[in-house]
C-alpha cells in the first residue's frame, strides 16, 4: 500500500468535500459510539476491568519473551509451527514459502490488519498466488481495488450504492439496494472460493500462551470457514497479542466487544490449537503461526511501550472528531485515527508521518474511551517532540514558538509584546470589534471571524486600577475636596 | 476545606488569552473569588502556561516557561485561573522534570495548589453564594482539557443553577471538541472549521440564546464562527454570567445588548403572570 501520510492535509481537504464519504462517516458517528456508551452503562465494573486489563497488559509486556516462548512450545507440541519474522518482507516471504510448499493457487483470507500492514495481498499476487478476502467488508474493498479505512469496519467509508455497484460489475448480476440480497450474493460467490482454496490465512486477536491457541473474533463466521476448510491454515499475527491464559483472554474479550461495537460479546470467537487431530471432525493438516515484530520490540522499554497494549478495538477512532471529519484514508496508511497517529510514525518513519500526531486537538476523547487506557495524546506529543528535535517541524512553527517562548520567559518584555499585539488587534477590529481578515492569520479568518480584544490588556487595566486605589488611599483629603 | 477563620489567599492566573482578548473575565474572576471570601492577588511575573511550546514538541522551552511560572506563583496558598486548559497545563508540569530534579517537587507543589475557578469554588470552597441574574437560556460547552484532564463537568452547572432566571438547555455533543486545539486551528484550518461548524449547529439546535464555556480559546473560536455564520447567539465565559457582568458586550461584539433568547421560555410566562 502506497504511503500517502505526507499528503494528509490534501487528503483531508478532499475528504471534507466528498459528500458520499461524509454521509458514511455520519453513519459511523451515530452508530458505534452510541452503542458503546449503552454497553458500558450496562456493565458497572467496566472501568475496573479497564484497570485490570491495563495492568495485565503491562505485566505481559514486561515478560513478553517468556509468554511468547511458552506459546511457541505449546504450538509445536500440538504439531504446529511458529515462524518469527522481524520485518514485513520476512513475513511475506515466509508466507509465500508455505504457500509454495503446498502448491497453493488460491488462498482465502479472514480479516487481518497485520496482513494489510505487511502488504501481503500485493506480494502474493505478484508471486502467482491469488488471495480472496472473505470478510464482507474486505471482499468489497478487494473488488474495488480499495483499502480499509477503519480497523474493524474496513469499508465504513462506503455507502450501500457503492457496494451494489461493485457487485454488479464483478458478479454480473442485477443491481440491488437490499443489504440482505447483497449479502446472499456475496455468500454464494464466496462459498465456491472457500471450497477451492488451498490455504486459509487469518489474523489473530489473541494468542494464548498456556494452550498454544490463536483466537479470532468475527461477526460473520467467515473466519471459521477460512481456517477449517483448506488443508493449510496460516495465522498472521504480531508479538504483542499474546496473553497468559484463557481466563485472561476472556477479560480482553469482554472489553473488546463492548469498546468496538457495543456488543456484549462478538458473535464468533474461534480458537485454533494446532492442526487437526485424529479425533477431530475437521481442521487443517498444517498449522503455521507467522509472528511479526515489524518495529514492535523497539517500542519495548521506551515511551511508546504503552501503545503495545492496544487490542485494536477501534474505539479511539470511532470517538475521534478528526477521524470523524476526514475518515481513515486521509491518514495515508494502514492504521488510522489516534492509534494510527502513534503507530504510523513508528512503522513508516516520523519524517513521512509527522502530520499525523499533529492532527489532534488533544481533546483527550480517545484516551477516555480506550479499554486499556493508552495515553494517546501523550504518545502523540512524544512524536511531536521527536519531530521538533530532529528539526522536521515546519520553519514557521519552530521560529514562531521559539520567538514567542523568548518573551514568555521574560515577564516584562512579555507585557510589552501583549500590549502591542492587543493594540494592533483592536485597531484591526475597528468599531465592530470583529476581525474578518487577519494578516498572516488566514488559517483562522478563512473560516471564522476573530473577536478583537475588548479593551486594553488585563494587566494594564489592573495596574491602572491599583494605582488609582493607592492614590485614593494616600490622599483622601485631596480626593474629597 | 480552608480554615474558616482566615480568608483563602488566592493568586489569580490570568492566562494570556484573557489578558490579551478579554480582561472582563479576569475582573469577573476576582469579583467571584472575593464574593467567596478570598483575598486575591495578581502576581506580576506571570506570563503564559507554556502550552503552545508543550504541544509543539518544544520541551526545552516548555521547561523554561514552567520554571518561570512556578516562581511567579511561589508562596501563594492557591493559584486559580479561568481556564481548564491552562490550569491543566500547570498540572502537566511535574512530568516535565525527572523525579530527582528539585523542580519536580516544586512542580508537584504548584499542581496541588492550582485550580480551575469553577472547581475551586465548588470543590474546594463549597461556595453556594452566587448572586447573579440572567434572563434567558444558555447552553454550556464542556471544554476538553477541563472536562477530561480536571474532571470539570458538574461544577459549572452547579454554579449556573444558582443564577436567578437562567435556564440551561444542554446541546447535543456538549463534550465534543470545538476544533480550537491551540495551534491546531491554524495548522489544520479545514478540519478545525468542520469541527466548529458541528459545534455551532449543535448550539443553534439547543435553542439557547447564549453559548457559555470555561475556556476563552474555545469561546473565541466558537464566537468567531457564530459571527461568521450570522447567528444572533451570544458567547460568554462562565464567570461573566456568575459575576453578573453581562451588561458588558459579549465576546466578538462591541456594544452591549440584551441577551438573546431564541424561544419564549416558561420563565417568561411565569414573569408575565
Ligand atoms: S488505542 Fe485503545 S481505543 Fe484505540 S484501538 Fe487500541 S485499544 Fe482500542
Amino acid at each position: 500500500m502506497q504511503i500517502t501520510s505526507p499528503a494528509f492535509k490534501q487528503n483531508a481537504r478532499i475528504a471534507l468535500k466528498d459528500a458520499s464519504l461524509q454521509k458514511a462517516l455520519g453513519n459511523l458517528k451515530a452508530g458505534f459510539p452510541v452503542k458503546r456508551a449503552q454497553a458500558v452503562a450496562r456493565l458497572p465494573e467496566f472501568d475496573a476491568l479497564r484497570d485490570e486489563a491495563r495492568d495485565l497488559k503491562n505485566h505481559i509486556l514486561e515478560n513478553l519473551d517468556i509468554y511468547l516462548e511458552q506459546f511457541e512450545n505449546k504450538v509445536v507440541q500440538q504439531g504446529g509451527q511458529v515462524h518469527w519474522c522481524r520485518s514485513s518482507d520476512d513475513a511475506c516471504k515466509t508466507i509465500l514459502d508455505i504457500c509454495k510448499q503446498v502448491d497453493a493457487k488460491t488462498v482465502t483470507k479472514g480479516k487481518s490488519m497485520v496482513s494489510e500492514e505487511i502488504n501481503l495481498n500485493d506480494y502474493l499476487e505478484k508471486n502467482g498466488v491469488t488471495p480472496v478476502e472473505t470478510d464482507l467488508g474486505e471482499y468489497i474493498l478487494q473488488l474495488r481495488g480499495d483499502h480499509p479505512s477503519h480497523i474493524i469496519a474496513p469499508a465504513i467509508h462506503l455507502n450501500l450504492e457503492d457496494v451494489s455497484e461493485a457487485f454488479h460489475q464483478h458478479h454480473h448480476r442485477p443491481k440491488s439496494d437490499d443489504p440482505a440480497v447483497l449479502m446472499r450474493e456475496a455468500r454464494e460467490v464466496l462459498r465456491e472460493q472457500f471450497v477451492a482454496a488451498d490455504v486459509g490465512i487469518t489474523g489473530a486477536n489473541f494468542l494464548v500462551a498456556e494452550t498454544g491457541s490463536t483466537l479470532i473474533v468475527t461477526n460473520e463466521g467467515n473466519g471459521d470457514l477460512t481456517q477449517t476448510l483448506p488443508k493449510t491454515h496460516i495465522v498472521v499475527t504480531s508479538i504483542e497479542k499474546v496473553v497468559p491464559t484463557l481466563e485472561d483472554m476472556t477479560l480482553f474479550l469482554r472489553l473488546l466487544a463492548r469498546s468496538a461495537t457495543g456488543q456484549e460479546f462478538t458473535v464468533y470467537n474461534t480458537l485454533s490449537s494446532g492442526p487437526r487431530r485424529e479425533s477431530d471432525q475437521d481442521g487443517p493438516e498444517n498449522f503455521h503461526v507467522v509472528l511479526i515484530d515489524n518495529g514492535r520490540s523497539d517500542m519495548l522499554g521506551g515511551e511508546l511501550q504503552d501503545m503495545l497494549r492496544c487490542i485494536r478495538c477501534s474505539a479511539c477512532m470511532n470517538h475521534c472528531p478528526v477521524y470523524g471529519a476526514v475518515g481513515g484514508h486521509s491518514y495515508g496508511w494502514v492504521y488510522p485515527g489516534p492509534m494510527g497517529s502513534v503507530l504510523t510514525p513508528q512503522m513508516v518513519g516520523i519524517d513521512k508521518a509527522a502530520l499525523l500526531p499533529n492532527a489532534s486537538t488533544f481533546c483527550g476523547k480517545c484516551e477516555s474511551v480506550c479499554p486499556v487506557r493508552i495515553p494517546l495524546p501523550k504518545l502523540m506529543r512524544h512524536w511531536r517532540e521527536r519531530e521538533f528535535e530532529q528539526h522536521l517541524s515546519p520553519r514557521a512553527v519552530r521560529y514562531g514558538i521559539g520567538g514567542w517562548a523568548f518573551f514568555a520567559k521574560r515577564p516584562r518584555l512579555y507585557r510589552l509584546l501583549s500590549q502591542a499585539s492587543n493594540l494592533a488587534l483592536r485597531l484591526l477590529g475597528g468599531k465592530k470589534g470583529l476581525i474578518h481578515r487577519l494578516p498572516l492569520g488566514a488559517g483562522w479568518t478563512d473560516g471564522r471571524d476573530m473577536p478583537a480584544p475588548s479593551g486594553k490588556t488585563f494587566m494594564q487595566q489592573w495596574q491602572a486600577k491599583q494605582q488609582a486605589q493607592q492614590k485614593q488611599q494616600q490622599s483622601p483629603q485631596e480626593q474629597q475636596s | 476545606m480552608p480554615n474558616a477563620e482566615r480568608s483563602p489567599q488566592v493568586a489569580l492566573f490570568v492566562t494570556c488569552l484573557v489578558d490579551m482578548f478579554r480582561p472582563e473575565i479576569g475582573f469577573a474572576s476576582i469579583s467571584l473569588l472575593q464574593q467567596a471570601g478570598c483575598s486575591v492577588e495578581v502576581p506580576e511575573r506571570q506570563t503564559c502556561c507554556g502550552q503552545p511550546a508543550f504541544n509543539s514538541g518544544d520541551r526545552a522551552s516548555t521547561q523554561d516557561i514552567a520554571r518561570q511560572t512556578i516562581e511567579a506563583f511561589d508562596g501563594y496558598e492557591y493559584v486559580v485561573g479561568p481556564s481548564g486548559s491552562c490550569i491543566g497545563m500547570l498540572h502537566h508540569y511535574p512530568e516535565l522534570f525527572e523525579a530527582t530534579d528539585p523542580w519536580h517537587a516544586r512542580a508537584q507543589d504548584l499542581k496541588a495548589r492550582a485550580f480551575e475557578i469553577s472547581s475551586f469554588l465548588v470543590d474546594v470552597l463549597q461556595f453556594r453564594g452566587i448572586q447573579s441574574e440572567f434572563d434567558g437560556q444558555i447552553s454550556y460547552h464542556d471544554s476538553c482539557a477541563g472536562l477530561r484532564e480536571l474532571g470539570i463537568k458538574t461544577q459549572p452547572r452547579a454554579l449556573l443553577s444558582q443564577v436567578v432566571g437562567l435556564q440551561l438547555s444542554e446541546m447535543d455533543e456538549s463534550e465534543t471538541c470545538c476544533g480550537f486545539g491551540g495551534t491546531f486551528c491554524v495548522k489544520y484550518p479545514d478540519i478545525s472549521n468542520r469541527m466548529v461548524e458541528n459545534k455551532t449547529a449543535n448550539t443553534a439546535a439547543s435553542g439557547a440564546g447564549t453559548l457559555v464555556g470555561g475556556d476563552l480559546g474555545c469561546l473565541l473560536n466558537m464566537a468567531g464562527k457564530l459571527k461568521r455564520q450570522g447567528h444572533e447567539i451570544q458567547t460568554r465565559h462562565l464567570v461573566e454570567i456568575l459575576a453578573g457582568t453581562c451588561d458588558l458586550a459579549a465576546i466578538g461584539e462591541s456594544e452591549a445588548r440584551k441577551p438573546t433568547r431564541a424561544t419564549a421560555s416558561p420563565y417568561d410566562l411565569a414573569k408575565q403572570l
